[in-house]
């Protein structure tokens, strides 16, 4: 079907896989909340939500609803525009940064060969960098806009927080990169399909890009810009209803899309040990490739909560101090090495 | 200076070693802890599915008695008001008429006989008091209310049923 020699099979093979990774974020996204509060309440020798559907699985419906129905309140001293566009761009940027990672290998439906990956760019990375860095200024605009000394507090906090802990996070990156020699997500997992895992050469490399993880979607030990009780949640302080549902929200998407990164940079992504070996047909392979990536995020997610209901949050010098003293030297060593090694296996 | 229990615990203020500054073996301790208690047991009760037992001692509700014929046992003494610490029983007496035998066991009994449920501290000195077995704490407590006056006990609320009239 070519009209206009334009190829429609592929306009509606991507929206449909558009639309498919956006659901699917969206709801990792909503039982993420269910998950945490699950997670806190056990860690807590609680029980957790459970009136709500069984299991209280219907929990995050109802707050979502609960949400949608609360009123909404824009401060008068606010800036009106910025207070809009703080949330906006939170939740745009959110939903954007799943465009590169490649859900699963190749299905062949009618001949066709679908990639689970809506677009290969070959600056896969780089572009999750620039996105991951706009959202940043949802935070910051938002809390700015608001008018509200804590928020401001806050967004100052986040903004210097996201800049400490992206350069120990790109440099951890620059290491991994010098092997793979590609920043393009897929080949970097094809590498790992026919390899070793990339974790079991870059151990620092993966722990530093972990822990500038947790910084970058203001997780506890890190969530100093949303600081419950030292600033009454911070840069969403002024916030009601909805915009402080997509706030929240995007740092629920954040983390599955951080989860789903790491699995896919250090943990082979979408294949796992022996997928070559099975016999099955390729799309077999792709669905089951599909669910091994979905796991391993799965696990990351998990581990992302098991740490904020464990570890205290820290004080924001002792924040400065771990970014730019203890990371980006780690960082550094960790490139010179990698480098090092690399030019005398070319040797 | 004497320490009040021998619990007490100097603070340990020697500068972090190399290996306490890396945080990570605390961290992966902590970690563990937490792990443990996914698995452990909640401490939870799932109040209206599951109810907890009272303590053989606990005093809940009042309720006033009958005897085995099925007569209130009370007369209107009224020790057990005098003997509330927190004055929350109120009673008015009135005299047995002839045919009423059967209602009544002695010839004086409790037109009216309330308790404020807001005000009463359960301490169970009425129970002590009653010279006639009359009033009794039971293992209930008293249920949620919109109003105040939803708190206070008549004699329908308190007195219980009729041992002849239930069979």
């Amino acid at each position: 079907m070519t009209l206009l020699s334009i190829d429609w099979f592929f306009i509606i093979e991507k929206v449909l896989l558009i639309s498919g990774v956006l659901v699917l974020s969206l709801v990792v996204a909503m039982y993420s909340t269910w998950g945490e509060r699950k997670i806190a309440a056990w860690i807590q020798d609680r029980l957790g939500p459970n009136r709500a559907g069984p299991m209280g699985l219907l929990q995050p419906l109802a707050d979502g609803g609960k949400l949608f129905f609360k009123e909404e309140i824009i401060p008068n001293t606010s800036n009106r525009f910025l207070f809009i566009l703080g949330p906006s761009i939170a939740m745009l940027v959110a939903c954007m940064t799943s465009a590169v990672i490649p859900w699963g290998d190749t299905l062949t439906i009618a001949g066709r060969e679908i990639s689970l990956q809506v677009a290969d760019v070959n600056i896969g990375i780089l572009f999750i960098f620039g996105v991951v860095s706009m959202g940043v200024y949802g935070i910051m605009l938002g809390g700015w806009a608001s008018n509200n000394k804590y928020s401001l507090l806050a967004s100052v906090r986040a903004a210097s927080q996201i800049i400490s802990y992206e350069l120990p996070m790109g440099l951890a990156l620059i290491a991994l990169l010098m092997m793979t020699g590609s920043l393009s997500l897929k080949d970097i997992v094809e590498q790992q399909r026919h390899g070793l895992w990339n974790v079991v050469y870059q151990p620092l490399g993966f722990f530093i890009f972990l822990v500038c993880a947790f910084a970058e979607c203001n997780r506890a030990p890190f969530d100093l810009p949303e600081a419950e009780n030292e600033l009454n949640g911070g840069y969403h302080l002024e916030y009601s209803s909805m915009k402080l549902g997509f706030f929240l929200f995007a740092e629920y998407i954040n983390m599955f899309i951080s989860s789903a990164l790491m699995a896919t940079m250090y943990f082979g992504g979408y294949a796992f040990p022996g997928m070559d070996k099975l016999g099955l047909d390729g799309n077999m392979v792709t669905i089951l490739g599909f669910l091994a990536l979905f796991i391993k995020t799965l696990i990351f997610i998990f581990f992302f909560m098991w740490v904020r209901w464990t570890v205290p949050r820290f004080r924001y010098d002792q924040l400065m101090r771990l970014g730019w003293k203890v990371m980006i030297p780690l960082a550094l060593v960790n490139m010179l090495i990698t480098g090092a090694l690399v030019l005398a296996r070319q040797h | 200076m004497q320490a009040l229990t021998n619990r007490a615990k100097a603070v340990d203020r020697r500068p972090m070693t190399f290996a306490e500054k890396l945080y990570i073996p605390a961290i992966a301790k902590g970690m563990g802890i937490t792990l443990k208690h996914i698995f452990q047991r909640k401490a939870t009760v799932s109040f209206p599915e599951k109810k907890r037992d009272f303590s053989p001692v606990f005093r809940g509700l009042h309720i006033l008695n009958r005897d085995e014929e099925g007569r209130e046992r009370c007369t209107a003494c009224g020790l057990c008001a005098v003997a509330c610490p927190a004055e929350a029983i109120t009673m008015e007496a009135a005299e047995r008429k002839p045919g009423e035998e059967n209602l009544y066991r002695e010839e004086k009994y409790a037109a009216r006989y309330e308790i404020n449920m807001l005000r009463c501290i359960f301490c169970g000195f009425c129970e002590e008091a009653c010279p006639k077995d009359a009033i009794y704490l039971s293992e209930t407590f008293a249920p949620a209310n919109y109003q105040r006056k939803g708190f206070i006990y008549g004699k329908d609320d308190l007195l219980i049923p009729d041992p002849k009239e239930g069979k």
